[in-house]
């Protein structure tokens, strides 16, 4: 089986300056890898460091030490050094990200959010357009909704859009951090089956899932991140 | 992805007599790339800009642009009337105070004509269509094309000045404060504008403000500016959500929560 | 003590030699990059700016005392800016005055260009107000004058654009800018435009002096002189209805007279000397008598 990524001896500490230069280590030596078409889901206590971890591989958290290697394109990029535009680059095209909150761009509606990320691969706007509407149709937000900016939107609304914006694409890699936590029973099934669908297409999943059921339903194995803890390496 | 960069700055500084403006700054630029260069008042954010885009002349080091036949030129040594060819057709600025960048006592019309009339346009329908399109696409109503930007809100003469810019399809665009001094709700419709036009256009931009906010919405990258020195620079979600050097955490964590 | 006529006099035409040397170099500068504005010292003249101290300081430079001196005003011989230039001229210098344009060597003018055509070895003086045709939109001299240097002339459509835009026409009618010898954008004085056409490639020599601007420039024999415009805006010239009442010319400049205080006007040459000449050939117009019923 192909691992598109792999997390080697990835250690990450906080330095607060405000507070006095207090030094926050989070995790060491994390080690561990994607499978294509599996769903990897990073287990362990609040505060372990999973977000953090999911972070770092989206690049949206910087390294200390170690590698994190992503299968981009032909090549294998080590995104613990990579320039920022080759990461938006490995965004664009090879990882996508299921935030826990929407990040709200005024005046831009729900469709065109959800649009973006493959009309950013060059697809025409009307086709992804096409494509935004079936995912959303398919995640039960309202018709109405579609041409609004989801500013107002109630947190499970915000977060299906966010749902449909990282599902859109078909990336190799697809992280996701709890997204179905706001959402209801229904919902949770059909983001469930979701991501059933982008097992078989052969995509890597690495999440975040506290919902028990939904983890049990979908985790192939889970990755104990207790066993990373700096702090607990520290004391 | 493109190649090679859009623009080279390498070790650039500006000295006041015994101030520094700004010392020892290099980056590359790509197409297509939006950099955002923050810092308060003072730390040298307007005049390391002011200097790569050779409005200012620098005392150290050099700004090298990819020209449209692929070649690259040092910006110092170029004959002014090139340069000034260039800032008129493969470049724009857009300035804080719109009136800076505008002529104010010129209609709308013409003063997005302008440059085309600068490059030989000699066909007045044209022209005028052409500047109507543009006025359009930065949501100015056509029946304002004869009128004159000081009839104008400050929102609306912050879009005429993009589009006076954009009308010779740059290649890279400059941006001091664009949104500074304009109400909240119509920043928020500029900031929207620029982006997606920034997007569509797929411009290089380099811009200066002291709004993270801004920072986070138009720019890919940033550089944290502080007493005349980059002191940090990275993706611009990288440098918000993981602030490294200390003065880039109080920056951070000093923005308002609504 | 000295007796009344050995009083020092003028120096001939006014200027001392050095001074007038200082303007014929600035003179023959101009005429060597036709259309640009060569700065020169411009001296006080004994009459006030705006009363032609430019082109009297030009006239008096190139004056000799072979030189038969015509000077117009408006096109007419008799107004008062020619009429006090022409005796200032003819006391400094003692030169031969006409207003024949035909007899003259040395036109000094202000706003016209004689309706005859100017022959080779005849120069035309021009009083210039605004020597600058860019200041309209842009104002500072420093960035007019690398604009020319440049040649970066965008700006000058950008008034034409104006005029169309809110006269649908390019609605400018005098001080209508051109460019000359292909390279400078000049400002031809205020001239109407109708006289625009006259500039181009004529065979005197021309030069436009403006004395409280400090400029003096230049159109030699035989340059292009172009008209700007747009592509779907040609330029034209003024058309006028009816024929000189006076003398029944056509495609010549009109001024209006007003005859009485119920409406009653009509249309005469600006240029007096063509008009009169026109009457002493025997052409009469509408409202004109002919010369050898006015003599009885």
């Amino acid at each position: 089986m192909p691992t598109p990524l792999v997390v080697s001896e990835v250690a990450k500490t906080f330095t607060m300056h405000l507070r006095g230069g207090t030094r926050l280590p989070v995790i060491a030596n994390v080690n561990f890898a994607a499978t294509a078409g599996q769903c990897s889901v990073l287990g362990g206590p609040s505060g372990a460091g999973k977000s953090s971890i999911l972070k770092m591989v989206f690049g949206n958290y910087s390294v200390d030490t170690g590698q994190i290697l992503v299968k981009h394109r032909d090549q294998v990029i080590d995104l613990a050094r990579a320039e920022p535009r080759q990461i938006l680059e490995v965004r664009r095209e090879t990882i996508g990200y299921v935030s826990q909150f929407l990040r709200v761009v005024p005046r831009i509606s729900a469709l065109d959010i959800v649009a973006e990320p493959l009309a950013q691969e060059g697809v025409e706007m009307e086709d992804a357009r096409a494509r935004a509407a079936d995912l959303l149709s398919r995640l039960n937000l309202p018709e109405e909704l579609w041409a609004l900016p989801p500013a107002t939107f109630s947190g499970g609304e915000q977060q299906r859009v966010n749902i449909a914006r990282g599902f859109i694409t078909s990336h190799s890699i697809l992280l996701l951090d709890e997204p179905t936590a706001s959402l209801d029973a229904q919902n949770r099934d059909v983001v469930i089956e979701m991501i059933e669908e982008k097992k078989r297409a052969g995509t890597a999943l690495l999440g975040i899932f506290h919902d028990e059921d939904v983890r049990t339903r979908i985790a192939d194995h889970v990755i104990d991140v207790s066993k990373f803890s700096a702090r607990e390496l520290a004391a | 992805m493109n190649s090679q960069p859009l623009l080279k700055v390498s070790d650039l500084s500006k000295f006041y007599g015994g101030r520094i403006g700004c010392t020892k700054v290099s980056f590359d630029l790509w197409p297509g790339e939006v950099l955002a260069i923050v810092g308060e008042s003072g730390s040298g954010k307007t005049t390391l800009l002011n200097c790569v885009s050779t409005r200012l002349t620098a005392d150290v080091g050099s700004v090298e642009y990819r020209m449209r036949d692929g070649q690259f030129r040092n910006l110092a040594t170029m004959a002014e009337a090139e340069r000034r060819f260039l800032m008129r057709t493969d470049w724009g600025f857009v300035h804080q105070n719109p009136a800076d960048g505008l002529r104010m006592t010129v209609s709308a019309g013409a003063n997005v004509g302008e440059r085309l009339m600068a490059i030989g346009d000699r066909h007045y329908g044209q022209i005028r269509e052409t500047a109507g399109d543009w006025l359009s696409r930065v949501e100015i109503g056509l029946d304002r094309i004869d009128d004159q930007p000081r009839a104008f809100s400050g929102g609306m003469r912050q879009r005429l000045q993009i589009a006076r810019n954009l009308v010779t399809a740059p290649r890279l665009v400059f941006m001091d404060e664009p949104t500074g001094g304009l109400d909240v709700s119509v920043q928020a419709r500029l900031l929207d504008l620029i982006r997606g036009l920034v997007q569509d256009l797929g411009l290089a931009a380099i811009v200066v403000t002291h709004d993270l906010a801004v920072a986070r919405l138009l720019s890919h990258r940033m550089m944290v500016m502080k007493d005349g020195q980059v002191i940090e620079h990275g993706l611009t979600d990288r440098v918000l959500d993981d602030p490294r050097e200390p003065y880039t955490q109080l920056l951070v964590s000093s923005i308002l929560q609504v | 003590m000295t007796s009344a006529g050995n009083l020092a006099t003028y120096n001939f035409a006014y200027l001392d030699e050095q001074t007038k040397r200082m303007i014929r170099r600035a003179i023959l500068k101009a005429i060597a990059i036709p259309g640009y504005q060569v700065p020169f010292a411009s001296r006080e003249m004994p009459m006030p700016y705006g009363w032609g101290t430019g082109g009297v300081q030009v006239t008096a430079s190139i004056l000799g005392p072979d030189d038969t001196l015509k000077v117009i005003d408006q096109g007419a011989d008799d107004t008062t800016n020619a009429v006090s230039i022409r005796a200032f001229f003819q006391k400094v210098a003692n030169v031969k005055v006409t207003t024949k344009t035909g007899e003259a060597t040395v036109i000094q003018t202000r706003h016209r260009i004689p309706e005859e055509p100017l022959t080779e070895g005849q120069v035309l003086v021009y009083q210039v107000p605004i020597p600058e045709p860019l200041r309209f939109l842009e104002p500072r001299e420093t960035e007019t004058r690398k604009m020319h240097a440049l040649e970066e002339y965008g700006l000058m459509h950008v008034k034409l654009y104006e005029d169309i835009a809110r006269n649908g026409h390019i609605a400018t009618t005098y001080a209508y800018p051109v460019k000359v010898g292909e390279r400078y954008v000049m400002d031809p004085s205020p001239i109407p435009k109708f006289d625009n056409p006259k500039m181009h490639r004529s065979q005197a020599l021309q030069l436009f002096g403006a004395g409280r601007e400090k400029r003096i420039y230049a159109i030699p024999p035989h340059t292009e002189v172009v008209s700007l415009d747009f592509e779907d805006y040609p330029f034209e010239i003024q058309k006028f209805e009816k024929p000189c009442a006076l003398c029944g010319a056509e495609n010549v400049y009109l001024d209006e007279v007003v005859l009485d205080d119920k409406g009653g006007r009509m249309f005469v040459c600006s240029d007096t000397d063509h008009c009169e000449d026109r009457r002493n050939a025997g052409h009469v117009g509408e409202l004109g008598v002919a010369q050898t019923e006015a003599a009885e």
